[in-house]
């Protein structure tokens, strides 16, 4: 019924099949370029999809006392994940996971928004350091919450109650500004360093090194399979040089009041403790601290940050006098002044009173020291004038940072000429020497600096390098570390320090400036200070106001001939010196106790060469007959092939050589 | 005039060749569902086929010519039920696309339109005796595909409305469209499309939509939104490489649903250029051989009618695999026979059975 003219056009119908041809030759050119063109791109593309360098956080190094117990350790600390699997509907979930985690649903809501635009394999960290019942939440909804993941982290442990917070310091997440930094540079974001104290001094010890595990991952970034890994090394153990038992007498001597409190072995300069008060609780900052109570740190006018250890530049009031002492002995003033106090002075036409209304009488150096008067160093600061002064406080470390291996040490002030004149283009003033003589006026020392000068003097001039970390156990060619051996010697007159310390061993008995603060059977030798914040007229204008009361100081060390152990004492508002001794005496009464209770360290061989340190009784054969005295010795070894060895100058001994001695009753 | 229909002149070569397509298919579905929710849907697929095959043969038995005279019920029907699908239909990720069925199947109408369409145009063209197509011939073409496609393009289902557009240009093209005819429809497709990409106040696309097409344009500038998808079917083509990979695309999940709109991509990764190309050519194959039942069909609408489906067909075909290697944007339209999906496998038998009607009864006459 149909004519030819009814079909459809065949032209038509061929041209629809060319056109077809071309549709097909088109799309098998895009499979050409893509799978053969191409193709090594497009598979390193899917290798890097699928391939995910997780990495496995290395634990930070433990910190330990001298005797290898833990102070800081660290604890595995769960953080909640969000993984965005595109199968769930995350806004409707939001309620329940806020519900099991203790968060707020908007606020959930809020960060899923927030991270919608960063790559969707990357997890959204919902909460750090979950408590173990938001874990068990976590766990408990595998199936339910199939997006909650949770990733684990060591995390630090540190004492509680702020215990050693200032020495030991804590960590944070490595900051931009770090980052910039050229010692930071082979750090990442999202690394923890250490902030402040010794876990920022040895980082680099401590933070060990991450490794990582090479996963197969699917899109929504679940594992599913693992190719290798490369297991984390762990940070170095970090063994520190301080006592806990000590730290804790130290502690608890300073618990309920300001200032610093510090202990160290003056014959290597191994800090035994350090306190400082107000303190901190550093667990508030190993995971996030929050704006409020860094505020209330940052602005406590007591400075609970500040390690006042190191960080508190103050006058040294009267235990400046034994630099002083040392200064005029060595210049051949000081064991031939004889001064006459009468309660004050005058010099250069101004008053100078002592701080004993009625005056001393006659008043030599040994007299001088015990009782600390001031008309006798005003005296002695006039005869020798600040550079002389300044001549042997620098010398013994004063106006200088001691080196200590711990951060932000500040270097405090030692006056002399050329300083006032480089900071202030003016004269020096000789008036000024005169307070200078009793630790006031420009003066300002750190703690430890004070207690290293002291211990110098103590040890016959031998200047030390305060530090924390032992440095046997570092890993070797550590940078930071490799200083705190060195010693320096101050060359000091025998007769002028044993004169001295005597002088100073007399401060704790009846007649000295604390004898509150004797302890029977313990040889101390020491001196208290009390400096003023402002003058004392300026202080009674405030009617003697409780915030500019005098800062209590006391520096002694036990036995008084070569001491093992030297503490400082900075009572902030003490009042007087002998509060601080108080303080001081209770550790080291605890040093001496703890002595007296572990078995002497001298078992094995001793090696060939080198000083021994060796304790004796006996009878003295002059003078008080049958008296029983001890010391202790410090005994030079022969080295093995020489006959006999050499010592101490002046003093000399058949088979040992003795190098000095020391009493107690 | 004796009317003698067998089965033996179905076209049993071509049912193979779709039969294999659907066999890679169903293959691929498996490797590619095999860990996930979905696994076990090659199974379901495989019943879906044979359902569009028994289909297929019901609907080759009956008169093409006299489901034609019947037209403009199935049409109206047709109509019907879109409408249907706009007030009573599921809502399900944004779009009204399903019609919930007794027994808890879900049924999308916009499929079998397509196939009524095809017949209506068909019938619209054979009815037309002139070689040349006049201008009112060519506006009520336009309108007997409009309707529903705007009716489609409302749901919003942008992929599904376009592949009505293959129909009636097909129809227009062997109806005797003019040059100038052509011309101007070019040029107001290009306009309307400028139109919507251009003017922020014509809200005819959902921003979804203009969302994907635009990132088409440039996938790498951001590989997390809507580009991903593309950049991520890219990765899957491309490191098949020429013999096919291991897959870690499809199996890790980056691709996104490689059982439906992206199962050419998952095919590519796993089997390389070789077995792509190889698929590819059995489509051609198929579509080769549909059009040459289109000229050996007994009159002027079963030519309509087997063109119809060729267009559908290579439309699919071209926006798809287009889609899947990146020369085309994401609009969600399947893979015709290999696609996982009971409407879409039961469209394209039904599509074929017609094709084989038609050509069981080319000695008819």
């Amino acid at each position: 019924m149909f004519g030819r003219d009814d079909k459809v056009s065949g032209i038509r119908l061929t041209a629809a099949q060319y056109i077809i041809l071309a549709i097909f030759l088109v799309l098998a050119y895009g499979l050409w370029r893509l799978q053969v063109m191409e193709s090594g791109y497009y598979a390193s593309a899917a290798e890097k999809n699928r391939i995910r360098n997780v990495p496995i956080l290395a634990p930070r190094g433990k910190i330990l006392d001298r005797e290898g117990r833990i102070i800081v350790d660290n604890y595995p600390s769960f953080s909640a994940l969000l993984l965005r699997d595109s199968s769930r509907d995350l806004n409707a979930d939001a309620d329940l996971i806020a519900q099991g985690l203790h968060l707020d649903a908007n606020e959930v809501r809020t960060r899923v928004r927030h991270f919608a635009s960063t790559p969707q394999y990357q997890p959204i960290f919902l909460k750090e350091d979950i408590t173990p019942d938001e874990l068990a939440f976590i766990d408990a909804h595998r199936n339910e919450l199939p997006e909650l993941d949770t990733i684990m982290a060591h995390r630090r442990l540190y004492p509680r109650n702020g215990f050693m917070a200032h020495l030991i310091g804590y960590v944070g997440e490595v900051t931009e500004d770090m980052l910039n930094q050229p010692q930071f540079e082979f750090y990442s974001p999202g690394d923890v360093v250490g902030v402040s104290g010794v876990e920022r001094q040895y980082n680099t010890a401590l933070m060990g090194t991450n490794g990582a595990r090479r996963a197969v991952v699917n899109s929504h970034g679940r594992e599913v399979g693992l190719l290798g890994e490369t297991a984390a090394i762990p940070g170095k153990q970090l063994k520190l040089t301080l006592d806990i038992d000590l730290q804790i007498a130290a502690e608890e001597a300073l618990e309920g009041k300001n200032g610093a409190i510090v202990a160290m072995d003056p014959r290597t300069g191994e800090i035994l403790a350090m306190v400082s008060r107000p303190t901190f609780d550093p667990n508030d900052f190993s995971v996030r601290v929050s704006r409020d109570e860094w505020n209330k740190l940052v602005t406590d006018p007591d400075k609970p940050l500040l390690n006042k250890a190191i960080q508190a530049q103050l006058a040294p009031g009267s235990t400046f006098k034994i630099i002083m002492s040392v200064a005029g002995w060595q210049e051949g003033i000081a064991q031939t002044l004889h001064v006459n106090c009468t309660g004050s002075a005058e010099f250069y036409g101004r008053r100078f009173g002592c701080w004993v209304k009625g005056g001393h009488g006659a008043v030599s150096l040994e007299k001088a020291i015990y009782q600390s008067c001031d008309v006798f160093f005003y005296t002695l600061a006039e005869k020798l004038g600040i550079d002389r002064i300044a001549k042997y406080a620098t010398a013994l470390g004063l106006g200088q940072k001691t080196g200590i291996d711990l951060p932000n040490e500040v270097s405090g002030v030692m006056p002399s000429e050329e300083w006032k004149i480089r900071n202030f283009k003016q004269k020096w003033f000789a008036g000024e020497t005169i307070s200078v003589g009793i630790g006031q006026g420009a003066v300002a020392i750190t703690p430890v600096q004070l207690m290293r000068a002291v211990a110098a003097i103590s040890m016959g001039g031998r200047l030390v390098v305060p530090h924390v970390v032992d440095p046997e156990g570092l890993p070797k060619g550590y940078v930071e570390a490799s200083h705190v051996t060195e010693t320096k010697n101050v060359p000091i007159d025998p007769n002028g320090w044993n004169f001295i310390t005597d002088a100073m061993a007399r401060v704790l008995l009846p007649e000295g400036t604390a004898p509150s603060a004797h302890v029977p059977g313990i040889d101390i030798a020491g001196k208290t200070g009390s400096a003023q914040i402002v003058s004392l007229a300026t202080r009674a204008k405030f009617k003697n106001s409780e915030a500019l009361a005098q800062n209590g100081w006391f520096v002694g060390f036990t036995p008084r001939r070569n001491p093992d152990i030297i503490v400082c004492v900075l009572f902030e508002g003490g009042e007087h010196g002998k509060l601080a001794a108080r303080l001081a005496t209770q550790v080291l009464k605890a040093y001496v106790d703890k002595q007296r209770r572990t078995p002497n360290k001298m078992a094995g061989e001793p090696k060939s060469g080198g000083r021994v340190d060796v304790g004796a009784l006996w009878t003295t054969p002059d003078g008080d007959g049958d008296k029983l005295q001890g010391g202790r010795f410090l005994v030079e070894l022969p080295k093995k092939p020489a006959a006999v060895a050499t010592a101490a100058p002046g003093i000399a001994s058949t088979e040992y050589l003795v190098q000095s001695t020391g009493k107690v009753q | 005039m004796s009317r003698y229909v067998s089965f033996r002149d179905f076209d049993w070569l071509l049912l193979g060749f779709v039969l294999m397509i659907c066999g890679l298919g169903v293959m691929e579905i498996r490797s590619a569902t095999m860990h996930t929710k979905f696994a076990g849907s090659h199974i379901r697929q495989v019943y879906w086929i044979f359902g569009g095959v028994g289909a297929m043969f019901v609907i080759s038995a009956v008169n093409y010519q006299a489901l034609l005279d019947r037209i403009h019920w199935f049409y109206i029907a047709a109509v019907a039920s879109l409408m249907a699908v706009l007030v009573f239909g599921q809502k399900y990720l944004g779009a009204r696309r399903w019609i919930k069925m007794p027994g808890g199947n879900h049924f999308q109408p916009s499929e079998w339109v397509k196939l009524i369409l095809i017949l209506a145009v068909a019938k619209y063209f054979a009815d037309l005796r002139h070689r040349e197509l006049s201008w009112p011939d060519f506006l009520k073409a336009g309108a007997i595909v409009g309707i529903p496609m705007l009716m489609v393009l409302a749901q919003p289902d942008l992929g599904t409305a376009l592949t009505y557009v293959p129909v009636a240009v097909m129809g227009v093209f062997l109806g005797g469209m003019q040059w100038k005819q052509a011309l101007v429809v070019v040029l107001l497709a290009a306009m309307a499309v400028g139109a919507v990409f251009f003017t922020p106040r014509v809200h005819v696309l959902k921003s979804y939509q203009k969302q994907r097409l635009t990132s088409f344009l440039e996938p790498e500038a951001d590989p997390q939104g809507s580009g991903y998808q593309v950049e991520q079917s890219k990765i899957a083509v491309g490191s098949g490489g020429l013999w096919g990979g291991k897959g870690s695309q499809t199996h890790g999940a980056f691709l996104p649903v490689p059982q439906t709109d992206f199962i050419f991509a998952a095919f590519a990764e796993e089997h390389g250029f070789v077995g792509a190309l190889g698929v590819l050519l059995l489509y051609f194959v198929v579509l080769m051989r549909l059009t040459q039942n289109a000229q050996t069909a007994p009159d002027r609408a079963g030519t309509f009618v087997v063109m119809g489906v060729v267009a559908v067909l290579s439309f699919h075909i071209l926006v798809n695999v287009g889609m899947v290697v990146g020369f085309m944007p994401v609009t969600g339209i399947p893979l015709p026979l290999m696609s996982y999906g009971g409407s879409s496998v039961l469209f394209m038998f039904l599509a074929l059975g017609m094709v084989m009607n038609v050509r069981m009864r080319r000695f008819v006459n």
